[in-house]
């Protein structure tokens, strides 16, 4: 009040009869219009942050304390590179600020192993938003998704670290899968080799994820249903869709999620299109394949709900500046994504492809845009209209 | 409000809802502005050529005298707001910034009367042609902004069959509330008016499409359109419903081709303003001086609904609405979403200003340069469905001729787009600049 | 080891295989050329800068070269380089005076009204649309930089809101006067003395109104110039590049809006010449 009373005192510009205008020098030109509903770049990826609180706290809750770590690096380091290029390149520092180098960083802790290192972290940071994102001028001009970036570039840097899991805490505990691996294959059928699903060596337990048991159990030349059956049936089902499985951080419970997933969708930060062509279309797929010759791969619900399909079609393809913006061109992004990643996962050498195949889509987007251009309202009628 | 029951069974895709902010000004009466000592009259205040002046300084004038006649058939003429002397002939400010002629009157307090144009009692038995000849004498043009010369419209060419004549109450500007007000208080020449029109039209199918969330001017307009066979239809509550392209849709279910005009759907939309002027003109012979306006906003201290004559500047009108309460940070002649912003308090209300509108620093949008992330919330916003975020990323790069082929020129300017952009990228901005660039570009080859 | 060996000298053998492949292709497919382009093309500034009007500098010198242009028609070459391209193929090197691009605006942010604040595209064109633009005159430099951003040699500067041209940077090539939404920039002899820093129109009260260093058309500088030296158009002096008068016209004149002043001493504040060297 106090601060209008002032305002007023202060006005010159008053006429005879004591009313007070507007003072000219306080006006602002702009375009129309005038008015903003408030949406902000900010608030976007703080919430789509809000909805990784799920996943982010199930990995902690299956992973334990180390998880956290992994997620703090990963974010910490993910901000200081933004603000560093930032300052080297002489640009404004404050664009960490929108959350977007936040969300990079949770998204890439979400790639990642529990027991990952700190330095891999670093590394991953550096090449996310430096290689992935600033190079290119910075949120906006992207064309990759710089999460994907970093975990592909470290995942063919660092083979090993990469796909070295923890177990979830409750697997170690759980006899279950010991028995689980009695069901495995014996060895003679392996040739020789041993598919293990948890491995004691020497300073840690690993743990393989079940798609990668999968690819070692093919590549092997088992094919082999009851080989698979080993880690697809019903009781593991419910471990995979509740996260109990080794894997990355974030890939893990599927309800989680999907819980975020349509919390996204509910708020409209997301549309529904990538992300349900996207599972329908490695559901349809792999369904195919199964029914072709279940020897080839496990049946459709295997391929839903492991690895990170989830992560991927909710958080990762459907990130703004890397997708079709047009809803059909929505459409083809997932179909694509959905048969790229069906192909690697059954006939690939990498027992995963959900980053490859959203890397190899974002990189057609620009001709998805080029060929999904709306048409505009009225104009159809006109085109009749010329041909009649 | 958006669950208010709605007849349309069609909508268009894509619009937003802003905050109305209507509560301001919505159950003020339309108050009658006091005499000023002088008004400044713009003569070009319609799309067209100029009319032709025919006073000069020092000549003394009345009340509806003609100023200007029409120059041209596209055109429309201008008439004094009051009695007194002619002062001076001079530029003044426009609303868009560029200087116009204009004349500038005394008063004389007097206020007499000087229209040479006959009231018509009875237009019923009046033929069309006689009607239009008045709407044009009296210097009608379209109230809602365009302010497109009324008999213009009202003669397609015969090729062109016209069953629909469509009147925009959707009044889908947040803010105003101009309209509105007309409609409550005088529903008869609201209707009269559409009749006279449709009788100049020779239609028979007459529709006022009001968004329904102003229930209680449906309800007046119901009772009263009956028998002069209008039909009232409550839209959807959406901007930009008012939009001559999408108010033809949700009432006709046609779309009006892309590049084309009401009429080749069969329709021609005019204003609930011109309904209410064209009844005035042809009923009392007067003609376009005074026009029904909103002067609203946040910091004003009395915002309402005022009969303001043409030529009033702008500075006079936030004077009679009290004044400010602290200084605003933008006054615009239009409203919101469509309006240009203002900053020379000096510019005259004109045939086409609904509104005047100020607002806070709190209400302020900033827009930066930030690029666009492509969410694709101008998508879904667009009612012309085009792509306007990658659109204004090829004007910035000066990629013309591509933006050209991305339909950038059916861009209506409704500003639905900037208005939910999280990037605050000035996107409607980028349109005129990319559209003006076409046009000169156009015009070269041609030359 | 031996794979690696192996693609060692696959490289290596291809990469030779390749290279005689080229030179053959050279040799073969060579296409006569007068060697005096190439030689005039060396001497040429190499900017591609396209003020002479051809697609480039290469372009420029085939046209010397075959007659069609005179050396002077570079208008960034300096004149010894004009007299060298002469004498080296014996043609007149055709006169040629250096011009050099103004921008005739002298209200800076401290000089011109700037009554409203703009929010919208850095962009001349995009803001001119707005209200008219920014400053309060309509005929003045908007001073956001979209001369700046298409000028080649950055001999554009932007200073205190005022677009100011480097004449000694300045080459001359015009790419900047197409990019003002005012038409402010018009190319003049790099020798005028002084310029008459102004555009606007209008009357001398209005632009006393908008800025300090209008021209308010009070003739002085033309009696002080000598005969057709300046002219008056539309409340608006200007210099007659054709007949230009004496440096000495500053002083007599003395201006009382000091909208004349000698090019040197026109940029509002310090110029930084490093600056827009950069
Ligand atoms: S201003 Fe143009 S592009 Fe933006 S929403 Fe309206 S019609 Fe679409
Ligand atoms: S709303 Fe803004 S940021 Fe989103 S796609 Fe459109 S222009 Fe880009």
């Amino acid at each position: 009040m106090t601060e209008e009373k002032v305002n007023l005192e202060e006005n010159d510009t008053t006429t005879q009869s004591g009313v007070f205008l507007p003072k000219i020098e306080e006006l602002v030109v702009s375009s129309s219009p005038h008015v903003h509903d408030n949406q902000t770049v900010r608030k976007i990826m703080l919430t789509v942050l809000l909805a990784l609180v799920p996943s982010c706290l199930c990995g902690i809750y299956f992973y334990g304390i180390n998880a956290l770590m992994v997620i703090i690096y990963c974010v910490v380091f993910s901000v200081a590179v933004e603000v560093l290029w930032c300052r080297i390149a002489g640009k404004k520092t404050d664009t960490w600020k929108d959350c977007s180098a936040i969300l990079t960083g949770v998204l890439l802790a979400m790639n990642l192993s529990a027991g990952i290192p700190w330095w891999v972290c670093l590394i991953g940071a550096g090449i996310g938003i430096g290689i992935g994102k600033q190079i290119y001028g910075g949120l906006g001009y992207n064309p990759f998704n710089p999460a994907l970036v970093a975990r592909v570039a470290l995942l063919v840097a660092f083979p090993k670290l990469m796909t070295t899991w923890v177990p979830s805490r409750f697997m170690t505990e759980n006899p279950v899968y010991d028995k689980i691996i009695t069901y495995a294959p014996s060895a003679e059928q392996l040739k020789g080799k041993v598919i293990p699903f948890l491995s004691n060596t020497c300073d840690s337990i690993t743990c393989a994820t079940p798609l990668g048991v999968v690819k070692e159990l093919s590549k092997s030349g088992v094919h082999n249903v009851s080989a698979f059956d080993a880690v697809s049936n019903t009781p593991m089902y419910w471990d995979y869709f509740f996260g109990n499985m080794g894997g990355c951080l974030g890939e893990t419970s599927v309800l989680a999620l999907l819980a975020g997933g349509i919390f996204l969708i509910a708020m409209k930060i997301i549309k529904w299109h990538i992300p349900v062509t996207y599972i329908a279309t490695v559901a349809i797929f792999s369904a195919a394949i199964h029914a072709a010759n279940p020897a080839i791969t496990p049946g459709p619900l295997f391929h839903v709900i492991t690895g990170g399909l989830f992560l991927g079609a909710f958080f990762m393809a459907t990130d703004m500046v890397t997708s079709p913006i047009t809803k059909k061109g929505m459409i083809i992004f997932g179909i694509g994504c959905g048969i790229i990643t069906s192909l690697i996962r059954i006939w690939g050498n990498y027992p995963e492809g959900v980053s490859f195949s959203i890397l190899l889509m974002n990189a057609v987007v620009p001709l998805i845009d080029k060929f999904t251009v709306t048409v505009p309202f009225g104009y159809k009628a006109a085109e009749k209209k010329v041909g009649a | 409000m958006s669950n208010l029951h709605h007849d349309d069974h069609i909508y268009f895709a894509g619009g937003v809802h802003p905050e109305e902010g209507k509560y301001l000004s919505e159950s003020k009466a339309i108050q009658e502005a006091p005499l000023l000592d002088s008004y400044t009259v713009i003569l070009n205040q319609h799309i067209g050529a100029p009319p032709k002046l025919i006073v000069k300084k020092g000549d003394a004038v009345k009340k509806g005298q003609l100023l200007a006649e029409a120059g041209g058939f596209v055109s429309a003429p201008v008439h004094s707001p009051t009695s007194g002397t002619v002062r001076n002939i001079e530029d003044c400010p426009g609303p868009m910034g560029v200087p116009l002629l204009a004349v500038v009157i005394d008063s004389d307090g007097k206020d007499e009367w000087g229209s040479s144009l006959e009231p018509i009692a009875d237009w019923e038995n009046t033929s069309p042609d006689d009607l239009k000849k008045r709407i044009s004498d009296a210097g009608l043009v379209g109230m809602g902004g365009a302010a497109f010369p009324t008999h213009v419209k009202l003669s397609p060419p015969p090729e062109k069959k016209i069953d629909h004549l469509i009147f925009n109450g959707a009044e889908c500007e947040p803010y105003l509330t101009a309209d509105h007000r007309l409609m409550l208080e005088y529903p008869e020449s609201v209707v009269e008016g559409c009749a006279i029109i449709a009788r100049v039209l020779g239609v028979k199918n007459i529709y006022i499409g009001i968004e329904a969330n102003k229930p209680d001017a449906i309800k007046v307009l119901r009772e009263k359109a009956a028998s002069f066979g209008v039909n009232i239809i409550a839209l959807r509550v959406r901007y930009p419903q008012g939009a001559e392209k999408q108010l033809i849709y949700a009432v006709t279910g046609r779309k009006v081709p892309a590049g084309g005009l009401p009429m080749d759907a069969g329709c021609v939309v005019q204003n609930i303003g011109t309904a209410v002027a064209v009844t005035e003109a042809v009923k009392e012979g007067k003609p376009l001086f005074e026009r029904v306006t909103t002067v609203t906003g946040e910091p004003l201290a009395n915002p309402g609904n005022w009969k303001f004559r043409i030529g009033t500047p702008v500075s006079k009108a936030i004077e009679l609405a009290g004044g400010v309460k602290y200084s605003p940070a933008k006054v615009i002649l239009g409203g919101p979403m469509m309006g240009f912003a203002q900053k020379n308090l000096q510019v005259p209300v004109m045939k086409n200003t609904s509104g005047i509108l100020l607002l806070s620093k709190e209400q302020l949008v900033q827009y930066e340069s930030y690029p666009c992330i492509r969410c694709g919330r101008c998508v879904d916003a667009c009612p012309m469905n085009i792509i306007p975020g990658p659109l204004s990323t090829m004007i910035e790069s000066g990629e013309f001729e591509l933006a050209e082929k991305n339909n950038l020129m059916h861009c209506i300017e409704c500003g639905s787009c900037a208005y939910v952009c999280p990037s605050f990228r000035p996107l409607v901005q980028h349109f005129r600049r990319g559209k003006a660039e076409i046009n000169a570009r156009k015009r070269k080859m041609k030359k | 080891m031996e794979t690696v060996l192996i693609a060692f000298i696959l490289m290596t053998l291809s990469g030779i295989l390749l290279g005689c492949i080229i030179g053959a292709a050279a040799k073969f497919f060579f296409v006569k050329s007068d060697p005096r382009i190439e030689d005039v093309n060396e001497m040429l500034p190499g900017a591609n800068c396209g003020g002479c009007g051809k697609a480039g500098c290469s372009d420029l010198a085939r046209a010397i070269v075959a007659g069609e242009c005179v050396p002077g028609s570079c208008p960034v070459c300096s004149l010894a380089v004009v007299g060298r391209i002469a004498a080296y193929l014996g043609v007149d090197a055709g006169s040629s005076v250096k011009k050099a691009a103004v921008v005739f605006c002298g209200g800076s942010n401290s000089k011109a009204r700037k009554s409203v604040n703009y929010n919208g595209i850095n962009d001349c064109i995009s803001a001119s649309l707005i209200a008219g633009g920014p400053k309060d005159c309509r005929f003045g430099c908007m001073g956001l930089a979209s001369c700046a951003r298409v000028c080649p040699f950055n001999a554009i500067e932007v200073i205190d809101g005022l677009a100011c041209v480097h004449s000694d940077i300045c080459t001359g090539c015009g790419k900047c006067i197409e990019s003002c939404p005012r038409k402010l920039i018009r190319l003049v002899p790099e020798t005028a003395p002084f310029h008459v820093y102004c555009n606007s129109p209008e009357k001398g009260v209005e632009k006393k109104k908008n800025c300090d260093v209008a021209c308010i058309a009070c003739r002085k500088c033309l009696k002080a110039a000598g005969e057709d030296q300046m002219k008056i158009e539309g409340f608006l002096a200007q210099v007659n590049y054709d007949n230009m008068p004496g440096a000495d016209v500053i002083e007599k004149a003395a201006c009382p809006t000091s909208c004349i002043s000698s090019p040197e001493n026109h940029f509002p504040g310090t110029l930084k010449k490093e600056n827009a060297a950069r």
